[in-house]
């Protein structure tokens, strides 16, 4: 089940296919790939091509139908459901295109979400949001809630969820594509950031040729395969 | 550590307007099942409240009520003697022969005609019924043709005030006083002498003795000693029992009627519940999503969405309860159907009720959230994320 700590994703020949009535169609075919620790990778490619799915497969939110796939040391296909959802609470920190905060609760408590998982104390939950907050510098704004603030507000609260357990992964699916430049040029610039201050592996779903310019490495999928 | 219970609070604050609309149908029925409940209830309470727990009653073996009872001045004379029996001050045994008539009063405000007992009795039987006292007049004279009104018979029908004179039997009765028994059975009589109604009656014989022991615990072998008696062919009955034997039936069709009344109203509110929480998910998939993606199991979603059901209904609770509550100031007067007499009675709440209701009312929200929280939890995380 271990892998060298110098990969924190492993892929072999990884295939996905949706079956829409009697029609299989195939989304990812024999995917191979290595992520080292610490890269920060952007898959990039036309809608359909498959990026996001590749994503929520290594991130464990979507099941392969076949291949190997070890992230952070673990074989995470053979994962049952509950163990599947502590193993994303431990590893993956996730960054959605719309942001996916919980309208009814303040930043504060969206950020401590994920700590809810953890057995921290609650003077604990309050330090590390406390910390995630300052380095998203929105804890002046801690007590508002996600209608109160902007788009790029709201997606560095996002960040700031994503990063408060310290998980080893961070997945951002379009975490640019509903901001204006400014609001995008900040969270790549924190993605960046977290990237190469805190060691954080990112991989990126994007459209956005500057948002990938950010990213160490980049992936072209089309139709299912990964393009040199 | 689960989804904390803010998220489903806030959830429910957020939809102001139809979590009060969803309430209030809960509310409704809520209001229903606490409100049959506490009519058993007062019924219940105002007849057992209506014996004394050192009394005891001989009455006719196998006579449900004083009204069917037939005893005869020997076997009164027997029951009179028992050594169980307490003694006044003046060594007098507290006995009381007593006879009951049933008789049709007109009630006011139109309300037609009422039966109403008319029990004659003692000035002793004051000192035997310690909860009744005269709250205005005097008590009616011995021999003679004057008679006492409990409070509601004074209030409820026509010329049975203090003052009043009421026409039955062949003869006029005039009212000179006014009884309060504390809420219990007694205020729906009339009291007058005994020989006097007897004979207006044309009974030769009595209805009930009742007793007053030395002790409560003598009542068993003064029971025993009188029904073994081959004489008597009595029943000794703790009075208390007596008058508990009489709600019972009634309170019983209450009860049934009422609560398979109550169930089916539920249904609806069931229903209710159900499409709100339902809505609820439907527009909460992504934040469903959002959950599961964070690490949160099926079971914390299938939780998160109970709880915010039982909140809830616990809202429609509390507001039916609340509202059920101000109807203990309603009085109710019907007959009761052990004696065909008018009986008066409160709705009457009680931490047992309260309970009950809260129970009902989370039964009703943990029946109407589980479908939709089961499809909560049950949404596929990917779907559930890509959901506009």
């Amino acid at each position: 089940m271990s892998t060298p700590p110098e990969s924190i994703v492993e892929i072999e020949n990884l295939c996905k296919s949706y079956r829409r009535g009697d029609q299989v169609i195939p989304v990812l075919e024999n995917i191979s790939l290595s992520v080292p620790v610490g890269q920060f990778l952007a898959l990039m490619g036309p809608s359909g091509s498959g990026k996001t799915t590749l994503l929520n497969i290594v991130a464990g939110l979507d099941r392969a139908d076949s291949g190997r796939l070890v992230v952070a040391g673990t074989e995470i296909g053979g994962l049952g459901e509950v163990d599947l959802a502590a193993w994303r609470a431990r590893t993956v920190g996730f960054i959605f295109q719309f942001y996916n905060l919980i309208p009814v609760l303040s930043a504060f408590e969206n950020v401590e979400l994920p700590l809810l998982l953890t057995p921290l104390s609650r003077h604990e939950r309050r330090s590390h949001v406390a910390l995630a907050l300052d380095l998203v510098g929105l804890h002046q704004r801690r007590s508002h809630t996600p209608s109160q603030l902007s788009g790029g507000q709201q997606q560095r609260v996002a960040i700031a969820r994503a990063l408060v357990s310290d998980p080893t992964l961070i997945a951002a699916d379009e975490p640019t594509g509903d901001l204006d430049k400014v609001s995008a040029e900040e969270v790549l610039e924190l993605l960046a950031r977290l990237n190469a201050e805190f060691g954080k592996t990112i991989i990126m779903v994007t459209h956005d040729p500057r948002a990938a310019a950010r990213a160490g490495r980049v992936l072209n999928l089309d139709k299912g395969a990964l393009i040199a | 550590m689960a989804i904390p219970i803010s998220y489903s609070l806030r959830n429910l604050w957020v939809r102001r307007l139809t979590t009060a609309l969803t309430a209030g149908g809960m509310a409704r029925v809520v209001f229903g099942f606490a409100a049959v409940l506490m009519l058993a209830r007062g019924l219940e309470d105002t007849l057992v409240s209506t014996g004394s727990p050192d009394n005891a009653l001989a009455l006719r073996r196998s006579s449900q009520a004083e009204v069917q009872s037939i005893l005869s001045a020997d076997q009164a004379a027997v029951v009179e003697t028992q050594p169980e029996i307490a003694l006044d001050g003046q060594g007098v045994p507290l006995a009381q022969r007593e006879v009951v008539v049933l008789i049709s009063l007109t009630k006011q405000g139109g309300a037609g005609p009422g039966n109403v007992v008319v029990r004659g009795t003692s000035p002793l039987s004051l000192a035997m019924r310690r909860q009744v006292r005269l709250i205005s007049g005097r008590m009616f004279k011995p021999g003679s043709s004057e008679i006492v009104a409990g409070k509601n018979i004074a209030q409820g029908f026509v010329g049975a005030g203090l003052g009043g004179a009421l026409s039955f039997a062949k003869g006029s009765w005039r009212v000179v006083g006014v009884i309060d028994a504390g809420g219990t059975g007694f205020d729906s009589e009339i009291w007058g002498d005994l020989d006097q109604l007897r004979q207006a009656f044309r009974r030769n014989v009595y209805s009930s003795v009742l007793l007053t022991l030395r002790e409560p615990g003598l009542y068993e072998p003064l029971r025993k000693r009188l029904e073994d008696d081959p004489r008597l062919t009595l029943e000794v009955k703790r009075e208390q029992k007596y008058y508990e034997d009489q709600s019972e039936a009634m309170a019983r069709f209450i009860r049934i009627l009422g609560l398979a009344l109550t169930i089916i109203f539920s249904v609806g509110a069931v229903l209710g519940a159900m499409i709100t929480m339902y809505a609820a998910v439907a527009n909460r998939t992504v934040e469903v999503g959002t959950l599961r993606a964070l690490g949160f199991r099926r079971r914390d979603v299938l939780l998160a969405f109970l709880a915010e059901s039982l909140l809830l209904s616990l809202l429609g609770g509390l507001a039916g309860l609340a509202g059920a509550s101000l109807m203990q100031l309603v009085r109710i007067s019907t007959t009761n159907w052990a004696t065909f007499s008018e009986l008066a009675f409160n709705f009457r709440l009680s931490p047992v009720i309260v309970l009950e209701t809260l129970a009902f009312a989370l039964g009703m929200g943990l029946l109407g959230g589980v479908l939709p929280a089961l499809r909560a939890a049950r949404l596929n995380i990917v779907e559930a994320l890509r959901a506009e």
